[in-house]
């Protein structure tokens, strides 16, 4: 029952946030906010993705060549610079990485 | 574009999204099992709450005894970035009705976002573009159903699932969707902000950090796009 609760209380604040703009549709934005809204996406999914590379344990800085999200983070970028193709990037991202673990001894085999 | 075809679109374009989401949907059942929710109360967190990172978060404290205050507070700080994703698609949104602004919402996710945007910053006057919105959110979330099932039923049966790295899955995806929008120096400026200002803040506490970061690249991006436009005036005078 108590799990039922957090799982109500968790859709009940997720929602919450996910219509909190949305629930205003008179709102119009000032210039400035407008003009920021368009480094959203590069933003926060690079908050993302630049600790998933370098802090893989999410606490210890990998800074080494053994790091294969780090390694495979960067062929993953140069795949998409140069393909621009999303598809293509995450299967060339995602072989290139299970390639790396997997010379690297570190899967699970 | 008809509304049938808004809809199917929006559903293909966001299946590579979800070739990326498939392991991670998988490991959350997997990994909710293994802390002893039932099928029925993954499944009812995938359903109701249906937020990726916070569901990982919510299952391992949950499992690890937390307090509902922790994971309450927790959930709400990783999910802050919708927030930032409500505001940019509102002016999309904000004519239709309620009956469709609600459902939109509760579907707004990483992904659904990052196709919805790009199609509503294509130039054609396409009345029906919330049809798109709804078929890729609607795939995005079947799907996410479908892979926290087969997470919970089968997870189990592979020995280390969560040793193979596939979280790597969500990182490639990421990547694919920011290096073709770094077109320019700002939004350049912004990734790179972005990404240090997690490194440095990654310590702080309900994995603030990421809001701080986040925050920071915009700001940079708006103080560069200014400084840009200020010179090429200058420059005309």
């Amino acid at each position: 029952m108590h799990i039922w609760l957090l799982i109500l209380g968790m859709a009940a604040i997720t929602f919450a946030i996910r219509y909190s703009l949305f629930a205003w549709p008179e709102l119009r934005f000032p210039p400035l906010v407008r003009q920021g809204l368009h480094y959203v996406p590069t933003a926060v999914l690079t908050a993302i993705v630049v600790p998933g590379m370098l802090l893989p344990d999410g606490e210890h800085l990998a800074l080494s060549a053994d790091n294969a999200y780090l390694l495979a983070g960067l062929a993953t970028i140069l795949i998409a610079a140069l393909t621009r193709h999303l598809l293509a990037t995450i299967l060339g991202g995602l072989l290139s990485f299970f390639l790396l673990r997997w010379a690297l001894g570190q899967l699970p085999l | 574009m008809t509304r049938r075809h808004e809809f199917l679109q929006g559903a293909r374009d966001i299946l590579p999204l979800i070739v990326g989401a498939i392991p991670f949907g998988i490991i959350f059942g997997s990994l909710a099992a293994s802390y002893g929710l039932s099928l029925g109360q993954a499944l009812g967190m995938s359903l109701l709450v249906f937020a990726g990172s916070a569901q990982f978060i919510g299952v391992s404290l949950i499992g690890g005894g937390a307090g509902a205050a922790v994971v309450l507070l927790t959930t709400l700080v990783v999910n802050l970035r919708h927030a930032l994703y409500s505001a940019t698609l509102q002016p999309f949104v904000r004519h239709l009705p309620k009956r469709w602004r609600v459902p939109l919402a509760f579907w707004l996710t990483d992904e659904a976002f990052a196709v919805v945007q790009h199609r509503y910053a294509e130039r054609d006057a396409s009345p029906h573009k919330h049809w798109y919105f709804c078929g890729a959110a609607l795939t995005m979330y079947l799907n996410w159903q479908l892979c926290t099932l087969v997470g919970v039923l089968f997870g189990q049966a592979v020995p280390n699932l969560a040793a193979w790295g596939l979280d790597f899955a969500m990182l490639a995806t990421f990547i694919g969707i920011v290096v073709p929008m770094l077109r320019n120096r700002p939004q350049v400026a912004a990734a790179l902000v972005a990404g240090v200002a997690a490194l440095l803040c990654h310590g702080l506490p309900y994995k603030l950090g990421l809001m701080v970061a986040a925050l920071a690249g915009i700001a940079v991006g708006i103080v560069l796009e200014r400084h840009l436009a200020w010179k090429l005036e200058e420059e005309g005078a």
